[in-house]
């Protein structure tokens, strides 16, 4: 029902933004048409989710064209229903935010859908995949333009079960559906306080509304107290903490890449998981109006899983594996950036943006290498390079742009989160920031040299893949060459005009900041070269660890303190327990309350057989004999009815005269 | 002139000299004729009212009361032959075929 439409814009409005309403309903339309007919389509449906996705993304750069000229932010919404005082609508909040979110999800989507072109084919589930993959797509975008926060949870949720249905693709194999329920409840975990931190933020308006800009504006009012808006951001920074898996919810993702590779790039890197991070900065408002403590809370937690997860990282033989940690381990670098308050979001929003390129450049050339050697372990690879050239380069570049070498994209947003670090004072999250660069050149180092030098280790006969392949990882090769330009002070850090709070602040150049960056990153560079330019088993790491390669190995004993001390006792107790209740009480109570209905049941069928019936029957046999008795009067002598009738008549006269 | 309540005693005589034909007689002939009597009895009283109120209404009913009275003595003698074709009698209570 469109019963009224309320827009809020500043300047002129493209029409992108007005029908960018569109965009996340292209993949919808995509996914529908998918499931329908996909299968009886030539190339069983891998047609619409490309043509689909490259018009919304082909939108998505007409709506970022519109921040590019310095356009204002636009809102529109249609009413949707009304629950007492509270009034929900469906509307699409677009501003330099929402723009890069969109080319980022539409144009990593895109390339996503070609790409699996190559890697899915032949697969037994080819048009659910693609399905699955539309539908994502279409949650993904939903989230991003929703201008208020039910219709962001409802995109929020869908794409949960989007990355559950898509990591348990292969689900014939029992690990792989573990891992899938595995994340889905994982992040469930998280979304329970994140849906109480949505109502609390409703509750602040008073049940009236759902409207993100609204309600961030509701929550700093005077009435409300610190504590309130404290715990509100809590609630939903847990939302984050799932979603974006930071510690301690982190357990899920690693597990995640049971997933075909193109949905690990996809959901696992580049977008989904940076929807925490997106959320944390469309509510940023909710942090800022909260106690300092909620930020520090988040910014000790982010520490801890970048930290934690680029140790994890140096030890990982699965390349997936390896790239997993390292994900961690760089959104924890957003989550971070946006902890360091209002500079920080500008620079934890660059660096998921030349993240999302360069990790899913990272996942599908690695996708591209299992693809060859048909095996996830780096101990199976070696000596790629000359075998497969393009996904060499490609995987090269992107590792160059994680290590955050100069001039490739993670230089450009690591040295800012570290200027903006620095200038606000945080040095231990400065250092924090230094440690894991070096870790992360490290462990890419480690992870190339593995993988494309050396001898090659495995059985299968690597080769170099079809075009629908490498062709995804050179568009996206090029593009972490130059994404990270868009934020260089040099060149009037064009992204800081898109993506800020409040009001734009000029991104500087600390030249001694980037260069301790950049020798930090050559020097783990170094040290991983030195160490595995000639790779053999057993990996020299093992003996330098000692005991620590064990703690690592068993990931801090984090999944298994989980599973005794949470999934097992709740499987084996609280389970059980549960099972007993349902069996003996409240199946008791069940069939108790059948046992009384029956006997009430009995009581009701005699009385109907006996009372009502009866009443009945006998009223029937009653006129019955009546009938056999009466019925003599009538008999076939004319005079005794003449004689009756004088009667008749003598009796009336008799009662006329008399009363009349 | 003859004085009214004269008429009319007359007249329920007559009735009842009808009444106790009907009830009584077996023959359906003798039944019809005590019919007749009836009849008359109430012409005798509509005539008596008519000459005792100076009112010609009376008489002309009692003449409509005589040509109904010969159209149904009409039928009831047709019925009567009818009967004795089919039975060879005429009495009444032998007639008691509808009944129960």
């Amino acid at each position: 029902m469109v019963a009224e439409t309320v827009t809020v814009s500043t300047g002129a409005v493209s029409a992108f933004l007005k029908y960018a309403w569109v965009i996340p309903l292209l993949p919808f339309i995509s996914a529908v048409i998918t499931l329908f007919f996909g299968k009886r389509t030539p190339g069983r449906g891998s047609v619409y989710g490309i043509v689909f996705v490259g018009a919304a993304c082909a939108m998505s750069f007409g709506v970022l064209w519109h921040f590019v000229q310095g356009g204002g932010p636009y809102e529109a919404a249609v009413s949707w229903f009304q629950v007492g005082p509270l009034h929900l609508e469906l509307g699409i909040l677009v501003d330099g935010l929402t723009a890069i979110m969109l080319v980022v999800v539409t144009f990593i989507s895109l390339m996503v859908h070609i790409y699996s072109l190559g890697y899915m084919h032949g697969d037994e589930r080819f048009t659910w995949f693609y399905f699955v993959l539309s539908m994502f797509t279409a949650a993904m975008l939903t989230v991003v333009v929703s201008n208020n926060l039910i219709q962001l949870l409802i995109g929020w949720e869908v794409m949960g079960v989007c990355s559950y249905l898509l990591i348990g693709h292969w689900w014939e194999e029992k690990t792989n559906s573990n891992a899938s329920i595995k994340a889905f409840i994982t992040t469930r975990i998280g979304d329970v306080p994140f849906m109480f931190g949505i109502f609390a933020l409703i509750a602040a308006t008073g049940f009236t509304t759902t409207n993100i800009g609204v309600t961030s504006e509701a929550i700093g009012l005077p009435g409300v107290s610190a504590l309130y808006v404290s715990m509100a951001a809590i609630l939903l920074f847990g939302g984050v903490v799932g979603k974006s898996a930071q510690f301690p919810l982190h357990v899920w993702l690693p597990d995640a890449m049971a997933g075909p590779t193109p949905v690990s790039a996809l959901i696992h890197a580049a977008t989904m998981v940076a929807a925490g991070v997106y959320l944390l900065g469309r509510l940023f408002v909710v942090f800022l109006d909260a106690s300092p403590w909620v930020l520090t809370t988040v910014s000790i937690i982010a520490a801890i899983t970048m930290l934690g997860a680029a140790l994890l990282a140096v030890v990982q033989d699965d390349i997936k594996r390896v790239l997993a940690y390292s994900t961690l381990s760089q959104l924890a670098y957003m989550v971070a950036g946006l902890s360091l308050g209002e500079a920080g979001l500008t620079a934890g929003f660059f660096h998921l943006f030349t993240h999302a390129f360069f990790k899913a450049l990272l996942f599908l050339g690695a996708g591209s290498v299992i693809h060859a050697v048909h095996s996830n372990d780096m101990s199976d690879m070696g000596g790629l390079r000359k075998k497969m050239p393009i996904t060499f380069w490609t995987m090269l570049i992107g590792s160059l742009a994680l290590a955050g070498i100069f001039p490739f994209a993670g230089f450009w947003s690591k040295d800012e989160l570290l200027v903006v670090a620095q200038k606000t004072g945080h040095y231990w999250l400065f250092a924090a920031f230094l440690v894991t660069a070096l870790l992360t050149a490290f462990y890419t180092a480690r992870m190339v040299l593995i993988t494309f030098y050396g001898d090659y280790r495995g059985q299968a006969t690597p080769h170099e893949s079809p075009p629908s392949m490498s062709g995804p990882l050179v568009v996206l090769a090029g593009a972490t060459m130059f994404v990270g330009l868009l934020g260089a002070p040099q060149l009037g850090a064009v992204f800081g005009k898109w993506v800020f709070y409040e009001a734009v602040e000029a991104s500087v150049f600390v030249p001694w900041i980037a260069l301790l960056g950049t020798v930090l990153a050559v020097g783990g560079l170094f040290v991983g070269y030195s160490m595995y330019k000639a790779y053999r088993e057993p990996d020299p790491m093992e003996a330098k660890l000692g005991p620590l390669w064990d703690v690592f190995q068993n990931r801090y004993y984090i999944d298994s303190f989980y599973m005794r001390a949470i999934v097992l006792p709740t499987r084996d107790r609280l389970s059980a327990g549960v099972y007993w209740f349902n069996q003996n009480v409240l199946d008791a109570i069940v069939n108790g309350a059948a046992v009384l209905a029956r006997w009430l049941a009995s009581m009701v069928m005699w009385f109907d057989r006996n009372v009502i019936d009866g009443a009945v029957n006998g009223l029937g046999s009653l006129t019955g004999q009546a009938g056999g008795v009466l019925k003599f009067i009538q008999s076939g002598n004319v005079q005794w009815y003449a004689a009756g009738l004088f009667v008749g008549v003598v009796a009336l006269a008799i009662v006329f005269i008399k009363i009349v | 002139m003859i004085r009214l309540p004269f008429v009319l005693f007359f007249s329920a005589l007559l009735f009842s000299a009808g009444v106790y034909g009907v009830l009584a007689r077996r023959n359906a002939i003798m039944v019809l004729m005590a019919i007749e009597l009836m009849l008359n009895a109430v012409n005798v009283n509509l005539i008596g009212f008519s000459a005792y109120l100076r009112d010609i209404t009376g008489q002309v009913f009692a003449l409509f009361v005589i040509a109904v009275a010969a159209a149904e003595v009409g039928i009831g003698l047709a019925i009567v032959i009818l009967l004795f074709r089919n039975r060879e009698s005429i009495n009444v209570d032998e007639v008691n075929l509808l009944k129960w």
